[in-house]
């Protein structure tokens, strides 16, 4: 695990910094170096500050993300993506992968992920495969699969 | 700079994915229940909340402070090429209830980890999945030292239905974990059979 904890350490940053930024505690305010002081870009602003996608619901953790075959060219080459869209196309066209994969591979909120994916989806680049759709069970011939496939494992 | 285009001409398989929840209290071994099956490390996501602390959160003296992080661990299980079973240990506070909303939308049902010496632990996460109707299996996780008692004493002081199974495990052994697995899609399939049968009022 790369990064138990960071949560509580960047807690702790925050806390350590008694009243205004930059003013200086009564004792040595803790340093935090490189990645421990938190992201350098805040998350949303990847999104420019956009927290939902628009015509896209919500998007499941277990959606798979596939890139599109027929995607013309190298995303690296698109200058209207970032570089965290360019990943996400990366990382998809190696395997198909789930929306909690993509965000814990490249270390980015949930929230955050949703939103970049709905970009992809616009241009083209990703398609996603939507999971079951709730209150309604897979198909019994799947569950008996899932069973078989558990026990040999 | 080297790209990837080899592999473009075969369209890749599209995996079905299912998802099991694994909740239960503070340290009663859900990671280690999702490590021990899962083919990659657990892995973490977490997701920023602003306005959801609130109220709760004590501000004072970090004005800085307006985002707090909550994190699932996860693990994959590929059973088949187009068959990928993702295991997703809810967070354990209290208060980011509406997190499992989302994790239990379209799950296939649930394992309540246990802990003998604190069974009080797993009350809000039985009464969570008894609410909804997803059906959960109570996993007692047997630790060393904790004395043991048969799964008919657990289901007692827990109140449960007659039809909720509950095995006893460990979290730590692949074998034990893989069995509390299959007992949660068994019973999946139980619940749905019965669901399919019309109501008899």
């Amino acid at each position: 695990m790369s990064d138990d904890g960071r949560g509580t350490q960047r807690t702790k940053a925050l806390r350590g910094i008694p009243g205004a930024r930059g003013t200086p505690g009564p004792q040595e305010t803790p340093r935090w170096f490189d990645d421990d002081a938190g992201p350098v870009v805040r998350p949303y602003a990847m999104t420019r500050g956009r927290t939902t996608s628009p015509a896209q619901h919500r998007l499941d953790l277990i959606a798979v993300v596939i890139a599109e075959a027929g995607a013309a060219g190298a995303p690296e080459a698109d200058q209207t993506l970032s570089p965290e869209h360019v990943d996400i196309v990366e990382l998809c066209r190696d395997a198909p992968q789930s929306v909690a994969e993509l965000a814990a591979e490249l270390d980015l909120p949930i929230g955050v992920i949703r939103v970049l994916i709905g970009d992809l989806v616009d241009d083209e680049l990703v398609h996603v495969t939507r999971p079951v759709p709730p209150a309604e069970l897979p198909d019994e011939s799947i569950l008996r699969d899932v069973i078989s496939g558990l026990r040999a494992l | 700079m080297i790209f990837r285009r080899s592999e473009r001409g075969k369209a890749p398989v599209e995996p079905v994915t299912l998802k099991i929840l694994v909740a239960g209290g503070f340290g009663v071994g859900k990671t280690t229940l999702v490590g021990a099956v899962s083919e990659i490390k657990p892995l973490r996501t977490e997701e920023t909340l602003s306005e959801a602390g609130r109220p709760v959160d004590d501000t004072r003296g970090v004005a800085g402070k307006h985002t707090t992080t909550v994190a699932m661990d996860f693990g994959r299980i590929t059973l088949r090429e187009d068959l990928v079973l993702y295991l997703f240990g809810t967070p354990g506070q209290d208060r980011f209830w509406f997190l499992w909303d989302e994790l239990a939308t379209g799950a296939l049902g649930a394992v309540v980890l246990a802990d003998t010496r604190r069974l009080e632990d797993c009350f809000a996460a039985v009464d969570y999945f008894e609410r909804r109707s997803i059906p959960f299996v109570v996993g007692v996780n047997c630790f060393e030292g904790a004395s043991r008692y048969p799964a008919d004493a657990v289901r007692q002081a827990l109140d449960l239905d007659e039809s909720v199974p509950v095995v006893l495990c460990d979290a730590r052994d692949r074998e034990s974990v893989k069995d509390v697995l299959v007992g949660v899609v068994e019973h999946a399939m139980q619940a749905a059979a019965a669901a399919r049968e019309p109501a008899t009022t």
